[in-house]
């Protein structure tokens, strides 16, 4: 078994409120630097970017973890994992059919770009991406797990955007894989105020808008190596596998 | 004033929980948070909102509300309108926006 640094949470430029320099080539660089075994990338309500980080990382040693972080109806905010390309533009296609087509204004919310390699932009996507979709939590989380997905509550001791703030509650029948806090928080923190809480497995991660934020907190995965289904098994907490989460020091 | 009242008078749709529909109403909360609404909404008091997870009965219940009343003619998840028969506690449902609907009950209830 090794130990591995997974921070399962950035955006990139994709994202409104990405920072520009969050291409896919920094990204990569930055996360090679803090020593991130692990990326999860997981823009607003769009996956465009992940593939290509993927292959990337890939050159750099990073294993990357493709997803989104989707906005769901009750505007709670969820980090969505998929194993290959195809199941991911199967998501892709649902997000696309989902999300309300309200223009982006980007004097507002910023820009959406795709870019390629060689930082040109190869896209812009007009749709607003932080809005919600127009399905629930439940149909979101069901549509992950049809395609083999990770489903992850993103920053739920937050007060905008978590499933606390918007449904009150961790419904127990939700199946969640994990639960994510974010970086301002401890686990033991969390959970003195959430009990009930208790018996999940969580995750800790930078949440990054901008290049500095990269790997500042990250979850600790001991596993025999770097796959989607070693960490679904580090999640499940099966065979000795596990998940530690680190406070960053920055 | 009951909730079979206001079903009358602001022409509701009854969605669900209607062997509630006697109980006797104190006021309202509007809000789609639901950790607000836990926070801050009273005893017998109806709460409008646009949600439809099942969360808002466990709310519903918790807080002891009176009724929910949806919002833009929405209607409860399946499992919510479940709960909210087996609790007694009705959800109703309005065409009408938050806004509109609340100034409405607004001025029912201080009558």
């Amino acid at each position: 078994m090794k130990v591995f640094r997974a921070d399962l949470h950035t955006h990139t430029v994709l994202s409104p409120c990405g920072d520009l320099e969050m291409s896919p080539v920094n990204i990569v660089r930055i996360a090679k630097e803090r020593g991130v075994d692990i990326l999860g990338i997981t823009d607003h309500n769009s996956t465009l970017h992940a593939a290509l980080i993927r292959q990337l990382a890939e050159k750099e040693g990073i294993m990357v973890m493709m997803g989104a972080e989707v906005t769901t109806k009750e505007e709670v905010h969820c980090l969505c994992f998929f194993e290959t390309e195809h199941l991911l533009s199967d998501f892709q296609i649902y997000l696309d059919q989902h999300l309300p087509k309200i223009p982006n204004d980007t004097k507002y919310f910023g820009y959406q770009v795709v870019v390629n390699e060689e930082e040109e932009i190869v896209q812009e996507i007009d749709n607003l991406l932080i809005s919600g979709l127009n399905q629930g939590i439940n149909e979101v989380e069901q549509k992950v797990h049809e395609l083999k997905g990770l489903f992850i509550p993103a920053h739920i001791n937050k007060a905008q955007n978590s499933i606390i703030s918007q449904l009150g509650f961790l419904p127990p029948d939700l199946k969640v894989d994990a639960l994510e806090i974010s970086m301002h928080i401890t686990k033991d923190e969390f959970l003195s105020k959430n009990k009930y809480l208790k018996g999940y497995t969580f995750i800790q991660s930078s949440d990054a808008h901008y290049v500095d934020n990269i790997g500042n907190v990250c979850s600790r995965l001991t596993m025999k190596e770097a796959s989607f289904s070693e960490i679904r098994m580090a999640l499940k907490g099966e065979d000795g596998r596990t998940v530690e989460l680190e406070k960053g020091n920055r | 004033m009951k909730v079979q009242d206001i079903v009358d008078k602001l022409g509701l749709k009854v969605c669900s929980g209607s062997a509630g529909l006697n109980r006797e109403i104190e006021g309202g909360y509007t809000s789609d948070l639901l950790s607000d609404v836990m926070g801050n909404a009273d005893e017998n008091q109806v709460w409008i909102t646009l949600q439809t997870h099942k969360n808002i009965m466990a709310i519903a219940s918790l807080k002891e509300l009176a009724a929910i009343i949806l919002v833009k003619g929405y209607e409860p998840e399946a499992d919510a309108a479940e709960q909210s028969n087996v609790e007694g506690i009705p959800i109703l449902s309005s065409e009408e926006e938050a806004f509109e609907l609340t100034g409405k009950l607004f001025d029912l209830l201080k009558k």
